[in-house]
């Protein structure tokens, strides 16, 4: 299914939204948008849904939490309390306030490394991954729409995205080629 | 557009004429380009520094700590100074990063890289110091709670050096993830300009081969957004732990309620006197000056002004309850009259002097606005807070509690050539940084171009705010409507009066020529000039002034560009060559 796609190639952010906008009302199918930078409102123009990546890092931080509080209790409490400058050592909410830094740090390295691990699969982000880009261009200065072509008619579509403002059209017969 | 509006009296961050491929070749050039003569005779001092503090590290691991200058007093000196010194410079990064994202500041764009490495560096070597302490770093991963051979013998949770290894693991690797998460599009930028396959292989590599999809982008800023969430406590936390280390013993001068915030403080100040000091260098090598500009230099000397007037006013509450408390024992710590007159008297008023009477110039807009000035200023402020905590930590403990154990310290060779050693080991790093790093954050910095752009400001004070920001990218001047929406052929009287001349295109006989290969003529000018009527290099050669005029006419968007490039006399060529 949609084989065909034509790329069309925007040199500036303000004309790509406004052409996202166009297209849509037009109901064309924009299938992925490739720009250097990112461009304010471009997700919520092209209808995409929030990401979710802020509610995995509260979850993670709550392990990062419950690990660092099972560990020192295990420790410190359970298998061998020690009398430590008199700091009470009999009951975790006795000896807690020295923990509250390591609680702390444990729960903002999970919230933090476990989220943008996630980020980076998500977004299959790793090294020696090839980029997907179509047009090296589009890390530079340039945005790339690409729009399926589905049953419309490949003249008047082309016709269209160039009076959206697009610099360059080109008609992409099948996705492997690129 | 007004979304783009911002107010007219922010000073522009970005200066000159840029567009968007400017930044992009202005970031890159370093990269792509050759190291120049003073980039390798830097580098070559620093080396030579770092090497002979790896002699010192070597010879001190190989014999043992009593080849520094501690006593029997004196159980800490120039390490720990310098742990704390080397902490406290790498929190500026993630200030920069992570507070100043949180607060929307726009000028953190064009530094936050740069000190970001400087932080993660920095951190480096603040952990060098510890690990070498222990005297057998290969026992490092003792600090570790990990279950081991000798029973249930665990890390003490109670412990501050404990925290200190959690805070301080966690900072440099959340650090540390965050400047690579940002540097994936910029490097990304870099492997697809470069023309060397080694450099695009390895920037392939380096940049996960990131694509700037758009739900890439949402999620990109998701992350920065959480990461900033989550660091700028973190940032508060590490110095607010290092400052325990002291702040919980009961040693007179170390045993004090304020170092908490009174040492954060000190670690941003002295982490932005370090910001400045490298990067009003970089800007002049890396000829960046478009980008970090006086205004960003003179930000960060409010922020050090603020955090310098913190330091000073825990300063003043630590000399005044010291001489309050009436204690005879505190007359003798880092802040007292017995400090000011004593043998370490240089010390303090070092530390007076280079903290508090020499920033204090910065009141005035002039000095602050003074790149060589602050660049002074900076330095002085590193060398004082390095004073800063040599006072807390040496000073303090030469006179404790037992008259007959004082003393003094006296560094050795190895004391100094460690640290020196670290000076040059951050050098190092930092200078393969700038050769081979992307050092301005160059796709958020895109964002910002046409709201705090020096030539869309000065566009908005033109046209006014409601002017389109978008034709002024390709060098043409503005004009009042998007393109797309405006009709190109709209004269055709015009148009039949600029064909009469330069002849009309007979498809049955004619072939049409490739016009972009004219310069100036790109694929949308093409477009437009078939729209017309224009498809052969014979009808541009025949275009005079008055054609010329006539184009402009028809086609608005870039006047006088055909008579600037000459597109006739092109043409010809062209045609000849044909």
């Amino acid at each position: 299914m949609a084989a065909k796609k034509i790329h069309a190639i925007y040199t500036d952010d303000d004309l790509l939204l406004q052409a996202v906008n166009q297209t849509r009302a037009a109901k064309y199918h924009i299938s992925e948008i490739f720009t250097p930078f990112p461009v304010h409102g471009l997700d919520h123009a092209l209808g995409l849904a929030p990401t979710r990546l802020a509610i995995t890092s509260f979850l993670y931080g709550l392990c990062g939490l419950t690990v660092a509080v099972l560990m020192m209790n295990y420790m410190m409490i359970q298998d061998w309390p020690q009398n430590i400058g008199g700091k009470p050592s009999f009951t975790f909410y006795q000896n807690m306030p020295t923990f509250i830094p390591i609680m702390f740090e444990l729960t903002v390295f999970f919230a933090g490394h476990l989220m943008v691990i996630t980020f980076y699969m998500r977004s299959k982000l790793w090294p020696f991954r090839k980029a997907e880009n179509p047009d090296p261009r589009t890390t530079d200065a340039h945005f790339l729409m690409e729009v399926d072509v589905d049953n419309h008619d490949v003249e008047t579509l082309s016709k269209f995205l160039y009076d959206t403002g697009a610099s360059e059209i080109s008609l992409i017969e099948n996705e492997q080629d690129h | 557009m007004s979304s783009h509006y911002e107010a007219p009296i922010r000073e522009p961050l970005v200066l000159g004429e840029k567009s968007y491929q400017d930044i992009s070749a202005d970031v890159a050039a370093p990269v792509l380009g050759k190291a120049n003569k003073s980039w390798w005779i830097v580098f070559t001092i620093a080396l030579i520094a770092f090497l002979w503090g790896l002699g010192c590290i070597i010879y001190t691991v190989s014999t043992g700590i009593g080849v520094w200058g501690l006593n029997k007093t004196v159980g800490w000196a120039w390490d720990i100074t310098n742990f704390v010194w080397w902490v406290g410079i790498g929190h500026a990064g993630t200030l920069i990063s992570a507070v100043l994202l949180l607060f929307r500041q726009k000028w953190r764009m064009a530094v936050n890289r740069s000190a970001e490495a400087m932080t993660i560096f920095a951190v480096v070597q603040a952990g060098l110091f510890p690990i070498i302490h222990m005297g057998r770093p290969w026992l490092a991963y003792w600090v570790l709670p990990i279950p081991n051979q000798f029973g249930s013998l665990w890390v003490n949770f109670n412990s501050p050096l404990l925290w200190d290894v959690f805070a301080i693991s966690t900072y440099l690797s959340i650090s540390l993830v965050f400047w690579w998460t940002g540097l994936l599009p910029d490097f990304a930028m870099i492997r697809d300009k470069t023309k060397s396959p080694f450099q695009k292989k390895i920037y392939g590599i380096l940049s996960f081969g990131w694509s700037g999809r758009v739900k890439d982008w949402q999620r990109f800023e998701e992350v920065s957004l959480v990461l900033a969430g989550l660091a700028t406590p973190l940032v508060l936390s590490v110095h607010t732990i290092v400052s325990f280390d002291f702040a919980t013993s009961v040693v007179p001068g170390w045993h004090s309620t304020i170092y908490p915030p009174y040492f954060v403080a000190g670690a941003i100040f002295s982490g932005f006197a370090m910001v400045q000091t490298l990067l009003i260098i970089m800007r002049k090598v890396s000829n960046l000056e478009n980008y970090i500009t006086i205004v960003h230099i003179e930000y960060m000397n409010k922020v050090i002004l603020l955090t310098g007037g913190i330091v000073t006013v825990a300063y003043a509450t630590e000399y005044f309850v010291m001489w309050y408390s009436g204690v005879p024992y505190e007359d003798y710590t880092y802040l007292s009259y017995g400090a000011a007159t004593g043998p370490y008297w240089w010390a303090f008023w070092a530390l007076i002097i280079c903290n508090f009477v020499v920033p204090m110039t910065l009141w005035v807009k002039k000095y602050r606005r003074n790149i060589i000035w602050t660049f002074i200023v900076a330095l002085i402020i590193n060398i004082g807070m390095w004073f800063e905590r040599f006072n807390i930590i040496v000073v303090n403990i030469t006179k404790d509690r037992l008259t007959s154990s004082w003393t003094m310290f006296q560094p050795t060779f190895v004391d100094i050539g460690t640290f020196v050693g670290t000076i040059g080991f951050f050098f190092v790093l930092f200078l393969l940084y700038a050769r081979t790093f992307p050092v301005i954050a160059q796709a958020e910095v895109k964002t910002i171009l046409k709201s705090s752009g020096e030539k869309f400001k000065n566009l908005r004070a033109k046209h006014g705010n409601d002017v389109s920001h978008v034709r002024a990218l390709d060098g043409g001047p503005v004009v009042e409507k998007p393109v797309a929406s405006q009709n190109v052929v709209s004269d055709n009287a015009k148009v039949d009066s600029l064909l009469s001349t330069i002849g009309a295109f007979n498809p049955d006989v004619e072939e049409q020529d490739d016009l972009k290969l004219i310069n100036g003529v790109g694929p949308v000018m093409e477009h437009k000039l078939h729209q017309i009527g224009i498809f052969t290099f014979d009808q541009v050669s025949r275009m005079t002034d008055r054609e010329y005029d006539l184009l402009d006419e028809i086609i608005s968007e870039f006047p006088g560009r055909a008579k600037r490039d000459d597109w006739a006399g092109q043409a010809l060529i062209l045609k000849n060559n044909k």
